[in-house]
């Protein structure tokens, strides 16, 4: 099974020589630090900044200079700053190639859900819709199960939709899965020391299985 | 040159009554008016209606309108960080429409542009599009918003003249520049006044058609909202 590191890295192996990506609040944050060597990417953070850095040294924090989850950074060579609505021309544009965000659930459709919790949670979608509704490519990084051990995988979202059809690919601690064109997920790989059984248990949604399921390479 | 330097915040902000709509710039607390967020607490006007990205923290930004209930409507995307606000919203104290941070964008930047609405795909299928119309453009459903004005746009900047032109910086620029487009009168609070003449008209990023008054803040403590490090 993987902690939030490990989903991380398994993302980083989708990222493409070129590619401008957002990564979203919570773990997609961390495959920041996981992009392999042999490639050039640059980081989109929808408060308007392309060319993110890591975060800074201690004492040069810049409050003029955040990300989108309000965390100070730093501005690599080459960046720029932009506005809020030349950032989001830049994602509903399809300049921006992949969208990492987390889920609170996910649909066998590709629905998501991550915003609002009704009578309890209410934090606001920020940027999520406009990407999820925009995106070419979009990965969710999340945890497979509650706290309570349910499936966050589900047939149907039961709370409120950020995006409709829009998740292509799933990666959690115990499994990758592709969402199919023509609806359901297909199982593409195995978290290690994880069994096949042990992610049909996890997923309510209809799971296809086809053949032998490759363990996830990771690179330490 | 048409001159807009205002002496003062208070002279600045003279006008704003209650019930009125404001645009406040911003993101999270990075980039906000918060010389003028300040007179507004001392001027106690209420049932505003604030549009703003985010509402601020408990102890700064708009969460000190908020927890002196001036605000009777918030317009924003996210709120997360704000816990006064979220009991004002749960227990219905407070109105609060939360729309795509995208849409909020170009929401402002379309009332400033004489655009009243535009398609955008953000939210459709959701609780969001929810009584708004919705047309297909090849095969693919959009969803109308409508352009979002303010009697006054509140922004703060980096470096501005007296002709009302601004210079951001950094990521502090986020919706300033698409709110000084679309408020009634828009206020810009500078960091630096300067005299015409000395800021590059090549480096200007809002232009002073678009800023009614300006004037220089008195102090910005710049508060970071999480300080993260290497």
């Amino acid at each position: 099974m993987l902690d939030k590191v490990g989903i991380a890295k398994r993302i980083a192996q989708e990222l493409e020589d070129g590619f401008y990506v957002n990564l979203g609040i919570g773990i997609p944050t961390l495959v920041a630090n996981y992009v392999p060597k042999d490639i050039s990417i640059e980081f989109q953070s929808e408060n308007g900044i392309l060319g993110m850095g890591p975060f800074p040294i201690e004492g040069t924090e810049d409050a003029d200079l955040i990300n989108a989850g309000k965390q100070t950074i730093t501005a690599l060579d080459g960046a720029v700053y932009f506005d809020s609505a030349t950032s989001f021309a830049m994602i509903r544009g399809r300049h921006v190639q992949l969208t990492v965000l987390g889920a609170m659930e996910v649909s066998e459709d590709g629905d998501i859900a991550n915003w609002k919790i009704p009578g309890k949670m209410v934090k606001g979608m920020g940027g999520a819709m406009d990407l999820v509704a925009s995106a070419e490519n979009i990965i969710v990084a999340m945890m497979h199960t509650n706290k309570e051990g349910e499936s966050k995988i589900l047939k149907k979202c039961t709370l409120p939709l950020t995006g409709l059809g829009c998740v292509k690919k799933i990666v959690t601690n115990l499994a990758v899965m592709e969402v199919m064109s023509v609806g359901g997920l297909k199982l593409l790989e195995r978290a290690p020391g994880v069994t096949v059984q042990e992610i049909q248990a996890a997923t309510e949604a209809s799971l296809l299985v086809n053949g032998e399921i490759p363990e996830m390479q990771l690179v330490s | 040159m048409i001159d807009k330097v205002v002496p003062n915040v208070h002279i600045a902000l003279s006008g704003i009554k209650d019930g009125m709509t404001l645009m406040l710039g911003g993101f999270g607390l990075c980039g906000i008016p918060e010389n003028s967020i300040a007179e507004l607490v001392k001027m106690k006007t209420t049932r505003l209606t604030c549009i703003s990205n985010n509402a601020g923290v408990d102890d700064f930004g708009l969460g000190l309108l908020l927890k002196g209930k001036q605000v009777k409507k918030m317009i924003s995307s996210y709120v997360g960080e704000n816990e006064e606000f979220e009991r004002q919203m749960l227990s219905g104290e407070l109105e609060v429409d939360l729309i795509p941070q995208g849409s909020l964008a170009e929401r402002c930047r379309a009332a400033g542009s004489g655009i009243p609405g535009f398609y955008t795909p953000a939210g459709y299928g959701t609780e969001v599009a929810e009584g708004k119309e919705v047309k297909f453009f090849k095969e693919k459903a959009y969803v109308l918003e409508t352009a979002l004005e303010a009697d006054f746009a509140i922004v703060k900047a980096w470096k501005g003249d007296a002709a009302g032109n601004l210079i951001y910086k950094a990521t502090a620029k986020n919706f300033n520049p698409v709110m000084a487009m679309a408020g009634k009168i828009t206020v810009a609070e500078v960091e630096e006044l300067l005299p015409v003449g000395v800021l590059d008209p090549n480096q200007i990023h809002t232009p002073g058609i678009f800023v009614q008054r300006i004037f220089q803040g008195k102090t910005f403590e710049k508060r970071i909202e999480q300080r993260t490090v290497r």
